[in-house]
C-alpha cells in the first residue's frame, strides 16, 4: 500500500455466499495490523441468492466517511453470474483491478465487463473450496485472493493473524480451520493476473 | 440526598419543588388519609341488634369502611364510606338501612 | 485495548463490562445483535444479568421500568417499529424518574416497511422525557453507552436515557476501537444506588401513582427542570469520563466552526462525512464548518447559537421528515434556538438519507455550494426542501 493512500474493496456476491464475512474478515485482520478500517455490507432484500455489495475501507487514518463506497481501488466478484446483471467494474478506478471468481483466464472475462480497460484478475474459488472443503465456500478463497491481487497486507502476515482469528472463530469446531488456511494459501498461489 | 416527604405534608398548595420526583409515595397505606366520607349524598345505618356477623357486607364494601375486630362487624367507618349502598343491598338482614344525606342519622 | 468491532458488538462489550442487573430483551432489526450478544454472555455465565426474553418491546419496556423501580439496573436495545411499539412506556419510565439504560439503534419507523437508517424512529420519541445522545461511529456508541448511567442515574437527573447510532451504517460496520479495561469501565460506572426503590423493605414504595391535575403539572416541572439540569451532568460525566479514555465529549461537536462562515448541522454517522467534506473545501480556501450534534435531549440550544453567531448561511440537515410541513425537527429546534442572535444567518433546511439513502462527500459539496450561493445573491430559496431524492424538479 503506497504512503497514506487509502484502499477501497467492493464485494459483489449473493446473500448466502459469506461475503458479508469476507468483507469483514479483511477490515479486522487489517485492523489487528493496526491500520484503519471499514468493513460494511449494503442490505438490500435480505434473501439467499439476491445480489449482495460489501465494502472495505483499509487506510493509515482514520476514515471518518459513511457513505458506500462509489470509485473502488478493488472489485471482488465472489459470483461470476452476476456480471451479467450487475455492472461490477461501474466507478472502478483505471488503476484498479477487478477479481473474479472463475475457472476462466482474465482475458477471456473481459468481453463480459462492460468496456473495462483495467486490470483483471481470477481465481477458480469453487474448485478450490470443493477440492479442500468438499463444499462451494466461495468466500475465504477470495479473501485471499483480494489480500494477495491488492498488496494492501502482507500475504505471510495475514496468514498468521486470520490463523488466529479462525482459532477464536471455529473454537466449537477446530477441525474446519486446517481446512480453510489451506484454502487461502492454495487461492494465494492460483490467483491469475490478466 | 432529599428530605423524605411524608404524604400528610402533601396537598393541593404545594409547590413543585416539595412533591416527591414522579409522584412517589413513601408509606404505605396513605389512602387512610383520605377523607372520601364527604362524598357522601346518602348514608348506611348499622343496626346492630338485627346483625348476624355473616360477614358479607365486608368483602363487598368497595372502601373498606366496615372494621371487623374479634369476628364482629363493627360501626362503618364514615371517613372512608361513600355511601354506596352495596352493603344495604348483600346484608341477608334489616341490618344496614340507608337514610338521604351525608349524616348518619 | 484497540480491536475491531461493529457498533452493536460495541454496545453489547458495553453491557458485558457494566454487567447490569436486568435486560428486557426483543430482537428488531438492526439492534438484535446486541441481544444476541448479551444473551451469549448470560449463557457463556460471563455476566450475571437476568435476561428476560418476552413478547414484544412494549413488555421488553414493562420489564425494565418494574426492574429499574424494584432496585435493579435496567437495559433494552431496539430499532424502529421496536421503539414505536414501547411509546406509551418511555413515558411512564421517564415521568417515573427510573434511569433505564435504552441503546436505540436508528432505523426508518414504516412505512413504507424500510431496516435501513434514518432517525425517524427517536425523532418520534423526541418529547417522551428521555435523554438522547447520538453517536457518530462505533466508538462513540460505546462511549455514550458507558456515560449513560451515570448520566440519567445522578439525583438531581433521574431520567432514562437513549443512545442511539445509525442502523447498518454504524451497528454492522466494522471500525477499529478503544476499548477500556473492564475494571476501569466498572469503576466508572459504579452502583446504581437509588434513594428509594421497591424491595426497600425498611420503607414501603408506591412507584406511579393516579396524578390528578392538582399535582400533574407540577410533576411535568419537575422532569423538565431535571431535563435542564441534565446539561450541566451530561458534561460533568464528559469531564470524568475524558480523565479515563482520553476522549473529549461535549453536548455538540464544532469541527472547523472558528472561522466558518458556511456551516452544516447534522447528527449521526453523516457527521464524519461532513467533515470529510469540509476539509475537501477548505483545501481550497472556502470556509466551511460542521456541527454534530451529539445529544438532542436536552437540546443546546444556547450552545448552538453561540456556535453559529458569526456564521452566514447554514444549512440543517435532518434524518427524519417530521411531516410538519416547515421543516425536519432538528431545523425547527436550531431556527428557534437562533431567534436570540443579532445577526442571524441564513438558515436551510434539507431532509436527507431517509430510508438508508446514502449521503456522500460530493453531496455535501453541493450543499456548500448553494450556501456560497446564498450569501452572494442574498436570497435563500426555498427555505424546507429534500435532498438525494429523484426529482423531475432541480434539487438543492
Amino acid at each position: 500500500m503506497a504512503g497514506n493512500e487509502m484502499v477501497e474493496f467492493r464485494w459483489h456476491g449473493r446473500g448466502g455466499q459469506g461475503v458479508k464475512m469476507a468483507c469483514l474478515m479483511l477490515a479486522e485482520v487489517a485492523g489487528q495490523q493496526g491500520k484503519f478500517v471499514q468493513g460494511f455490507p449494503e442490505y438490500g432484500p435480505e434473501r439467499m441468492g439476491a445480489p449482495i455489495t460489501a465494502y472495505d475501507r483499509i487506510s493509515e487514518e482514520r476514515c471518518n466517511i459513511h457513505s458506500f463506497i462509489y470509485f473502488p481501488d478493488y472489485v471482488i466478484v465472489v459470483d461470476e453470474t452476476l456480471i451479467d446483471s450487475v455492472d461490477v467494474t461501474g466507478g472502478l478506478k483505471e488503476k484498479g483491478a477487478v477479481l473474479i471468481n472463475t475457472p476462466s483466464a482474465p482475458e477471456d472475462m473481459r468481453s463480459k465487463l462492460r468496456g473495462w480497460k483495467g486490470k483483471i484478475y481470477t481465481i477458480d474459488a469453487r474448485r478450490i473450496s470443493e477440492e479442500i472443503l468438499g463444499q462451494n465456500f466461495p468466500n475465504t478463497p477470495m479473501l485471499a485472493a483480494a489480500v494477495k491481487v491488492s498488496g494492501v497486507l502482507e500475504p505471510d502476515r495475514f496468514l498468521a493473524d486470520i490463523e488466529k482469528s479462525f482459532q477464536y472463530k471455529f473454537a466449537a469446531k477446530p477441525q474446519v480451520i486446517a481446512g480453510n488456511m489451506a484454502t487461502l494459501k492454495k487461492s494465494m498461489e492460483e490467483v491469475q493476473a490478466g | 440526598m432529599s428530605k423524605m416527604i411524608r404524604a400528610k405534608d402533601i396537598n393541593e398548595q404545594t409547590a413543585w419543588q416539595d412533591l416527591t420526583p414522579g409522584g412517589e409515595i413513601y408509606e404505605p397505606g396513605t389512602a387512610r388519609l383520605f377523607n372520601t366520607g364527604t362524598w357522601r349524598t346518602d348514608t348506611p345505618i348499622f343496626h346492630e341488634k338485627e346483625c348476624k356477623h355473616c360477614m358479607l357486607c365486608i368483602p363487598f364494601c368497595p372502601d373498606s369502611a366496615i372494621p371487623v375486630k374479634d369476628g364482629k362487624r363493627l360501626e362503618f367507618e364514615y371517613m372512608h364510606c361513600k355511601g354506596c349502598g352495596i352493603c344495604m343491598e348483600v346484608c341477608p338482614f334489616p341490618a344496614i338501612t340507608m337514610v338521604s344525606g351525608g349524616e348518619p342519622k | 485495548m484497540i480491536t475491531c468491532l461493529s457498533g452493536n458488538e460495541a454496545v453489547a462489550y458495553a453491557i458485558k463490562q457494566i454487567n447490569p442487573d436486568v435486560m428486557g430483551a426483543f430482537p428488531i432489526t438492526p439492534s438484535t445483535e446486541i441481544t444476541e450478544y448479551v444473551a451469549t454472555y448470560v449463557c457463556n455465565g460471563e455476566i450475571n444479568t437476568e435476561f428476560v426474553p418476552v413478547e414484544s418491546e412494549h413488555s421488553s419496556m414493562s420489564v425494565c421500568i418494574a426492574a429499574q423501580a424494584a432496585g435493579a439496573r435496567a437495559v433494552c436495545a431496539t430499532s424502529a417499529c421496536g421503539l414505536a411499539l414501547m411509546y406509551e412506556l418511555l413515558y411512564v419510565a421517564s415521568s417515573s424518574r427510573l434511569p433505564i439504560t435504552l441503546a436505540c439503534v436508528n432505523r426508518a419507523l414504516s412505512g413504507p416497511i424500510n431496516i435501513n437508517n434514518d432517525h425517524s424512529d427517536s425523532m418520534g420519541a423526541r418529547d417522551a422525557g428521555w435523554i438522547q445522545i447520538y453517536a457518530e461511529n462505533n466508538q462513540e456508541a460505546y462511549d455514550n453507552f458507558i456515560m449513560a448511567m451515570p448520566i440519567g442515574e445522578s439525583p438531581e437527573v433521574r431520567l432514562p436515557v437513549m443512545t442511539c447510532m445509525d442502523g447498518f451504517i454504524t451497528s454492522h460496520s466494522v471500525e477499529n476501537i478503544e476499548l477500556l479495561d473492564d475494571e476501569l469501565v466498572k469503576n466508572f460506572v459504579g452502583e446504581f444506588t437509588p434513594e428509594h426503590y421497591l424491595l426497600k423493605k425498611e420503607n414501603p414504595l408506591s412507584v406511579g401513582p393516579y396524578d390528578l391535575s392538582a399535582y400533574y403539572m407540577e410533576h411535568k416541572v419537575q422532569e423538565a427542570e431535571a431535563m435542564k439540569a441534565a446539561k450541566a451532568r451530561i458534561l460533568t460525566v464528559a469531564r470524568e469520563f475524558e480523565k479515563i479514555s482520553g476522549r473529549k465529549y461535549d453536548l455538540i461537536e464544532e469541527y472547523r466552526m472558528d472561522d466558518a462562515e458556511l456551516a452544516v448541522i447534522l447528527i449521526g454517522s453523516s457527521a464524519g462525512t461532513a467533515k470529510a467534506a469540509v476539509d475537501m473545501l477548505r483545501e481550497k480556501g472556502i470556509k466551511a464548518g460542521a456541527i454534530k450534534i451529539r445529544v438532542f435531549r436536552p437540546f443546546p440550544g444556547e450552545e448552538l447559537a453561540k456556535a453559529l453567531a458569526n456564521t452566514k448561511a447554514v444549512a440543517v440537515m435532518d434524518k427524519s421528515e417530521g411531516f410538519s410541513a416547515n421543516g425536519g425537527p432538528l431545523f425547527a429546534e436550531t431556527r428557534s434556538a437562533l431567534y436570540d442572535l443579532k445577526d442571524r444567518p441564513y438558515l436551510i433546511n434539507l431532509v436527507y438519507g431517509l430510508g438508508g439513502r446514502d449521503v456522500k462527500t460530493g453531496d455535501f459539496e453541493m450543499i456548500f455550494e448553494r450556501l456560497a450561493g446564498i450569501i452572494k445573491s442574498g436570497e435563500t430559496g426555498p427555505v424546507y426542501s429534500h435532498m438525494g431524492h429523484r426529482s423531475k424538479e432541480a434539487i438543492l
